[in-house]
């Protein structure tokens, strides 16, 4: 039942797409019809993942097709619903608050390729992770891709836009050139693309080299550092909700397709240990990088997608810790990374996407990316504060909300890698603790800057003194998943029975978790569930006690105190970039901020300036140079294209001749 | 009996912890050859800010009145799992120090949203200061709790403190006495101890935590200095339950010897407060890394 509800969920969404397309002439129309399209294909799939997740029975469909090497060969097991659950679960809220988003596009722009896009979008991520075929999986991988960049250059009139979609393209061809290479050594013993098939090429290639190059090319996806360059491009180019979806659910499908592979490279207890570290790595390096240059940003999607950066890592270094655990024959240690890693996923997406939703209503209201120009919104947008708010608090990984689980599952994990009786994979489970403690606290530091700086004190431009409150249908979804937050984070062990089929089919012996350090898994989250009801009605407690006391006395108003000073203005409130220098500085040998500063000198200076601002250094260090080298060569190759046919049928000529003699020689 | 010695504890925790400050404060005024306050001042402080009103900015929001409240919710939490040499803690798992850990961030997290909210540069630069400290301090906290844990076998905080004294001391003693010095620079990072911060001080510009708390007043004021004295209780029974190296067996006995270590311990922060002086700001991090590198060394004896 649930294979036949997803493909009528990517039916609806396919057909009501092409629909879109053609409603076009009619932009408001368009966007309506593409809201109700996803909602309505979201459903569905919802009910599918649900029944699958429920029943953790795998459904598959196998139909012959014309495409050679294998069959059209899709099926839904508990891997696969559990991310359908959150990709439908996403696209179909993030379509909601589009609707209202777009509305503001209405009059200038034709809204009905976006919706095509997004639907598209939508429907090939399903499609990407059920498919069971290798040709069958790049297509979807494809139009994902495609649906995706489409959406990036939403506004492409402006440069910046142009060039985050260029790079977000290259990005996306480099890192399937890599699976391309992947599917094909898989399917070289099998002469098959089905994914039953496939295994380790014995005599061709290793496993090892498999799982790099799987590393690689669903890490571009993912956003692994140093493959992350595209997202704090593309991130911020795209309409907020697209920006959700894509930050909060399309890089999981990167995720996805590593553990994908990897049931098809043999048995677990042969994994080299090696490949745990590798994750642990990628994870410590992207998580803390990730968080650092998210310090250093002004842009507020900008800052996001570096935040995103840092949450992959999170969930690579639960993964991670699976793999080392599977490897050393650690079952608590390979279990409750794994699971730490997968609530992660979801949690990821559920705090992420609210964020995005959040700060692109700020953005929409005050009509700029730039923190430094917003404050004080809390004041004039309570609902989507508020929201902000509990996404922050989410996203640091602070109790009672549901970041703390997932990040004290693998911490917990870790744990238990250093003190269980098994002491093999100590020290990555000691690095995985340093990593996620430094992540924490680099976390808090950024979120009370965004916080502080958009949402706090006074209005800083005119801009953000004029903002006004999101309309209701804009607020609805945040709504929802700030509520998913706080019931994740008090319901955990209601949740994680939903992750286990997920995981049924990447630990074998899946009971291991239920022994944490002499408790059983359910009881010790029962356990955090009711220190979190503790702080709950303590906070109650103490603000009901506030509230008594200051019933009959005298509550009044004034200005904040600044040293006496009478007339403080919006201008000397401390900066977002005040605020994360001493941090930055801290840092600079990885950062390198660029300060540029005109002092003021004389007696009666007139002019002084002082801007800050930090680059990726991946893409500036080592991206920059390799791709102007390689448009430098192409340059010194012009002479080749001269635009005479002459010429280049003389190169065909060249070229056979070159076939000719070069065969000839191999048969001698 | 043992619940009894954990109830005892955290009453014991609720209603001593402000005289831990003055404790600290005669220590001072000691050195310094004054009378100084009274031991009580604190519980006269307390009294008199809950009786007041209130004056908010008009800047302020929600968020300015929420700081004192969830940051001391979380810091009552907190007593609940703390352990006290051998008193267990009212509620333990393995993995509380996790919880412990990530529920003083959360008070760190409110209190520097309240200084954010009042829009002034200077409660801004104090929450910027708190920031950079403290991302070092919690992963040196975590990670000298990990060493214990590591030593013991064990994952949850009673467990730890409760059996570090039974092993064989050429195991634990270096361990312990690495990870206590680290705990010790932490518990004065954390609770705005010379030589990092001075309680007494808010107008230089080394201001870290009483900067931050410059707008509030009245009973929003109360519930941030209870919370601050609860916060010196937990750090000094997490030092205090590694450094005291024996257990007498009897709960109610082991917890007035715990707590009697707590009040020493209250007098040598008195005492490095009045022999130091206050370190340049540009020092902090690198007292952390001191911090940090002690731990790495226990964790390493540990792991041997």
């Amino acid at each position: 039942m649930g294979i036949v509800l997803l493909l009528v969920s990517i039916g609806v969404l396919v057909l009501g797409s092409a629909f879109c397309a053609v409603a076009s002439r009619r932009s408001r129309w368009a966007n309506q019809l593409g809201g109700v399209v996803a909602v309505a294909g979201a459903i569905p799939a919802i009910l599918a993942a649900g029944h699958v997740l429920w029943t953790g029975e795998t459904e598959e469909l196998r139909l012959p097709w014309a495409v050679p090497f294998g069959s059209f060969y899709t099926a839904v097991d508990g891997l696969s619903a559990f991310f359908i659950m959150a990709i439908a679960v996403i696209c179909g809220l993030a379509a909601m608050y589009g609707v209202s988003y777009m509305r503001h596009y209405a009059g200038r722009k034709n809204l009905g390729p976006s919706w095509f896009f997004y639907n598209m979008l939508f429907a090939s991520m399903l499609l990407v992770v059920t498919a069971r075929n290798g040709m069958l999986f790049l297509v979807a991988w494809e139009i994902m891709s495609l649906a995706s960049f489409f959406l990036v250059m939403f506004d492409h009139e402006k440069e910046e836009v142009r060039e985050a979609g260029w790079t977000y393209l290259v990005a996306m061809h480099l890192g399937t050139a890599f699976l391309f290479a992947l599917f094909l050594l898989l399917s070289w013993q099998g002469k098959t693309m089905d994914f039953d098939t496939f295994g380790v090429p014995s005599g061709v290639a290793s496993g090892s080299v498999l799982f790099l190059l799987a590393v690689i090319g669903f890490g571009t996806k993912a956003g692994f550092m140093p493959m992350h360059v595209w997202l704090p491009e593309a991130h911020p180019a795209a309409p907020s909700h697209v920006s959700a979806v894509m930050s909060g659910v399309m890089i999981k499908t990167g995720i996805y397709g590593l553990l994908r592979v990897l049931t098809f490279l043999g048995e677990p207890s042969t994994w080299p240990t090696w490949w745990g570290w590798t994750l642990i790595g990628v994870g410590a390096v992207s998580g803390i990088g990730g968080v650092l240059f998210a310090l250093a940003q002004h842009d507020l999607k900008r800052l996001l997608a570096y935040h995103s950066v840092e949450n992959i890592g999170i969930i690579c270094l639960g993964l991670g810790l699976w793999l080392v655990g599977t490897s050393t024959d650690n079952p608590a240690l390979a279990a409750l990374g794994l699971l730490g890693g997968l609530l992660h996923v979801w949690n990821h997406a559920i705090f992420k996407s609210l964020l995005f939703l959040a700060a692109g209503a700020a953005i929409q209201a005050t009509g700029t990316r730039d923190i430094e120009l917003m404050g004080g919104l809390l004041k004039r947008m309570r609902h989507t504060g508020l929201a902000f708010i509990i996404g922050s608090v989410a996203i640091c990984g602070l109790p009672p909300l549901n970041g703390f689980i997932s990040e004290f599952m693998i911490y917990v994990g870790a744990f238990s890698g250093v003190t269980g009786s098994v002491t093999t994979g100590a020290t990555a489970s000691l690095l995985v603790v340093a990593a996620l403690a430094m992540i924490g606290g680099l976390a808090i530091a950024c979120f009370t800057k965004v916080i502080g700086v958009v949402f706090l004190g006074e209005g800083r431009s005119d801009l953000a003194k004029d903002a006004s409150e999101a309309p209701a249908l804009m607020r609805a979804p945040l709504a929802i998943m700030a509520g998913l937050c706080v019931l994740i984070g008090l319901l955990s062990p209601l949740v994680i029975p939903a992750i286990e089929p997920a995981t049924r089919c990447l630990i074998p012996n899946s009971t291991a978790y239920r022994n944490v350090g002499g408790m059983d898994l359910y009881s010790l989250l029962w356990r955090i569930s009711t220190a979190f009801v503790v702080l709950i009605a303590f906070i109650v407690g103490l603000w009901a006690l506030r509230r008594r006391l200051l019933a009959h006395r005298t509550v009044q108003e004034a200005g904040t105190w600044d040293c006496g000073y009478a007339a403080p203005t919006s201008r000397m409130q401390y900066t977002a970039s005040s605020f994360a220098w001493p941090i930055l500085d801290m840092f600079r040998f990885l950062l390198r901020p660029q300060v540029l500063q005109q002092r003021p000198s004389g007696l009666f200076p007139e002019k002084a300036k002082f801007e800050s601002h930090v680059d990726d250094v991946f893409r500036k260090y080592a991206y920059g140079p390799i791709f102007s080298s390689v448009a430098w060569l192409a340059d010194r190759l012009r002479w080749v294209q001269q635009g005479r046919n002459q010429l280049y049928v003389l190169y065909i000529a060249l070229a056979l001749l070159t076939l000719l003699f070069w065969k000839l020689g191999v048969a001698k | 009996m043992t619940v009894c010695a954990s109830i005892l504890h955290v009453l014991m925790a609720l209603t001593l912890s402000p005289l831990l400050l003055g404790v600290i404060n005669r220590t001072k005024a000691k050195f310094a050859g004054r009378c100084g306050q009274p031991l009580l001042q604190p519980y006269y402080d307390l009294a008199k800010l809950l009786r007041k009103g209130a004056v908010y900015s008009r800047t302020t929001t929600w968020v300015f009145r929420a700081g004192p409240m969830v940051g001391l919710a979380a810091m009552l939490l907190v007593i609940g799992l703390v352990p006290l040499g051998g008193v267990r803690a009212l509620g333990t798992f393995p993995g509380d120090l996790i919880l412990l850990t990530y529920a003083l961030g959360l008070t760190r997290f409110m209190t520097m949203l309240a200084a954010l909210d009042t829009g002034s540069a200077f409660e801004g630069m104090g929450a910027s200061r708190e920031a950079q400290f403290s991302l070092l301090a919690e992963p040196v906290l975590l990670l000298s709790l990990a060493a214990l844990a590591i030593c013991t076998r064990s994952m949850g905080l009673s467990d730890i403190y409760g059996s570090l004294h039974t092993l064989d001391s050429a195991r634990w003693v270096p361990t312990a006495s690495l990870a206590a010095a680290a705990i010790f620079i932490v518990l004065l990072v954390e609770n705005a101890r010379i030589p990092i911060d001075d309680p007494n001080t808010h107008l230089e510009l080394t201001m870290i935590h009483e900067v931050m708390v410059l707008d509030h007043g009245g009973v929003d004021l109360g519930l941030i200095q209870y919370g601050a004295a609860l916060k010196l209780w937990v750090f000094s029974s997490l030092l205090v339950g590694v450094v005291i190296p024996w257990q007498i067996g009897q709960p109610v006995l082991d917890l007035l010897l715990g707590v009697g270590g707590i009040f020493a311990l209250a007098v040598v922060v008195g005492v490095v407060e009045s022999a130091m002086a206050r370190l340049r700001l540009v020092r902090v991090p690198q007292m952390l890394a001191v911090a940090a590198v002690l731990t790495m060394i226990a964790i390493i004896w540990a792991l041997r």
